[in-house]
């Protein structure tokens, strides 16, 4: 009798476990994939950086409870989950990168470098080296991603304060001003030399502009070139009713991930990218009807995606832990919209992007889905009621990917199993 | 007999009155909720949540139910532009001004809003949306 109840209760107990295992934290993932939840509740966590011991730092755009914007998490127990949680730093952003044992991360005006030790502690939590300092930052389109290339280079973006260079911004009828004087410090990716100190504009170069705001950027290792994604216009509808639907404004422009070369163009504010008629339209705020097409000297997407969903961070797959077809591909993670309204939003995911010798194929496909918590199917029509909005992407040293979350503060460990 | 009639009179007017009022009140929200989906919902969202970061809360924030009609006018019909924070958070996004507005407008607008969801604030005469306007020419924000 008794060896009965002890059976059943080791019985309760693994499908318990076998449960929570099989949950992958909510997520639907594709076969053979497992996701657990490597820490919660951490904050508004922005980008992550991972070292080569799994050591995961997030950025956080506001202080946790405890007043820390950057948090180191440690798995000292190696079962998954983060057991070690410590942090410092006093100034919201998104940046951060991991290059050798230098730490960088980024404010919303500036980029500070940190020194690491042989256990990944920061040596010098309260004096970082400036390594870039005096971005513009407007309110809108502030955050300040970063990322590198091999050569030690350090590529910015920094968002246009403006929805379409509208001379009154986000205003019924209001014309796009010509040319668009936000250009000149914004609205582009900037370059500066990681081992330089307290530089800015002038010391810098502006290495790609008319991208109206881009969150997610990586170096693509393979081409070796930068890959940007960027965040559409907004609000078509609202400002020229009598050209756009509510259902076309759901629709357009699309979110568009680009290929970039030093010098390139992607044409915001002046045109923006339609993805159904695989074209470069003139925005109206310039003249344009939602037909007439942009000029031909402007850079086409590498991929593009629905409108406003927002892409947050691009990670190049370089483990082995993924089945071969992830490799040299890129992860991007998409926040979820809110100006498909009144329209239901959409995103909430990470996609995949297929590369084959380090091109992007065109193609894309829904990687990981249901943060935002509603895989009943019922559609989200607030943004507010997402549980969680993807937004920073790593690589961990054994080849898992891991995705935070910036409204509660998850970060989830995906990881495949043979 | 005269001044029974005129009591009739008195007490037919009254009953009008209430009934009218009673349909205005009643026309208002759902002028105001018209006005909101058309204009509004986009950015603030249908529950009136707004969007983390970008575009305010209406829904349960204090200075939409707060006493300060004069201000909820004036953002309305000017749009904001400035970085003040709301109930310890930040939005980064312009509003949008909406020129064309009336008082009448306004009144329906800001009444829906302050009286949705889980909002329980008072509704907004036509009369107090034209004393705020008073002078609005003048503190117009860009």
């Amino acid at each position: 009798m008794k060896k009965g109840i002890y059976l059943l209760l080791l019985l309760s107990i693994s499908v318990h476990f076998l449960a929570n295992a099989q949950d992958n934290a909510g997520l639907t993932l594709p076969n053979g994939f497992k996701a657990n939840l490597f820490a919660e509740n951490i904050g508004s966590a922005r980008h992550i950086a991972i070292s080569k011991n799994g050591v995961v730092f997030a950025k956080l755009n506001r202080a946790d409870k405890q007043g820390r914007t950057i948090i180191r998490l440690a798995d000292e127990n190696k079962d998954g989950v983060s057991d070690k949680i410590t942090g410092w730093a006093n100034y919201g952003g998104t940046g951060i990168y991991l290059s050798g044992n230098a730490l960088y991360a980024s404010s919303n005006e500036a980029i500070f470098k940190y020194q690491l030790d042989a256990s990944d502690e920061v040596v010098n939590p309260l004096s970082p080296i400036t390594v870039v300092t005096g971005l513009i930052n407007r309110r809108q389109h502030e955050s300040k991603s970063i990322t590198f290339d091999k050569a030690n280079n350090i590529y910015v973006n920094i968002g246009a304060y403006s929805n379409a260079c509208q001379d009154k911004d986000r205003t019924p009828g209001a014309q796009g001003m010509m040319p668009c004087p936000i250009l000149d410090s914004a609205g582009g990716i900037w370059k500066f030399d990681a081992s330089k100190e307290n530089q800015t504009y002038g010391d810098g170069k502006r290495y790609a502009t008319g991208l109206r705001n881009v969150v997610g950027l990586d170096w693509n290792p393979q081409a070796n070139k930068l890959y940007v994604a960027q965040h559409g216009r907004d609000q078509l509808n609202t400002f020229f009713p009598s050209l756009y639907t509510d259902a076309q404004n759901a629709e357009l422009p699309a979110e568009t991930f680009y290929e970039i070369n030093e010098g390139d163009n992607a044409g915001w504010p002046y045109v923006y990218y339609d993805n159904f008629q695989h074209k470069k339209i003139v925005s109206p705020e310039y003249g344009g009807d939602g037909k007439k097409e942009g000029a031909s000297d402007i850079k086409n997407p590498a991929v593009a995606f629905p409108a406003h969903m927002a892409p947050m961070g691009v990670l190049f797959y370089t483990g082995n832990q993924f089945p071969e077809k992830y490799k040299n591909g890129a992860f991007i993670t998409f926040h979820g919209s809110w100006n498909r309204a009144p329209l239901p939003q959409e995103g909430f995911f990470v996609a995949f992007v297929p590369f084959k010798n380090g091109k992007a194929t065109g193609d894309w496909e829904i990687f990981a889905n249901g943060f935002a918590g509603t895989m009943d199917g019922t559609k989200i029509t607030s943004t507010r009621n997402a549980k969680a909005r993807p937004c920073g992407l790593a690589q961990g040293p054994d080849g898992s990917i891991y995705v935070s979350d910036d409204t509660k503060g998850s970060i989830f460990k995906i990881s495949y199993q043979k | 007999m005269g001044n029974r009639k005129i009591r009739y009179f008195i007490f037919g007017a009254v009953v009008m009155f209430l009934f009218n009022s009673i349909k205005t009140q009643a026309q208002n929200l759902e002028n105001g909720k018209k006005i909101y989906e058309t204009r509004c919902l986009v950015c603030h969202q249908a529950d009136g949540g707004g969007v983390p970061n970008m575009n305010a809360p209406l829904d349960g924030s204090t200075n939409v139910v707060s006493s300060d009609i004069g201000r909820l006018v004036k953002i309305i019909k000017n749009g904001f532009n400035e970085r003040v924070e709301l109930d310890g958070l930040y939005y980064s996004n312009s509003m949008t001004p909406n020129p064309d507005f009336t008082p009448a407008q306004i009144s329906d607008v800001l009444s829906f809003i302050r009286t949705s969801w889980s909002n329980k604030a008072s509704k907004v005469t036509i009369a107090q949306v034209q004393v705020a306007l008073k002078g609005n020419q003048k503190t117009k924000t860009k």
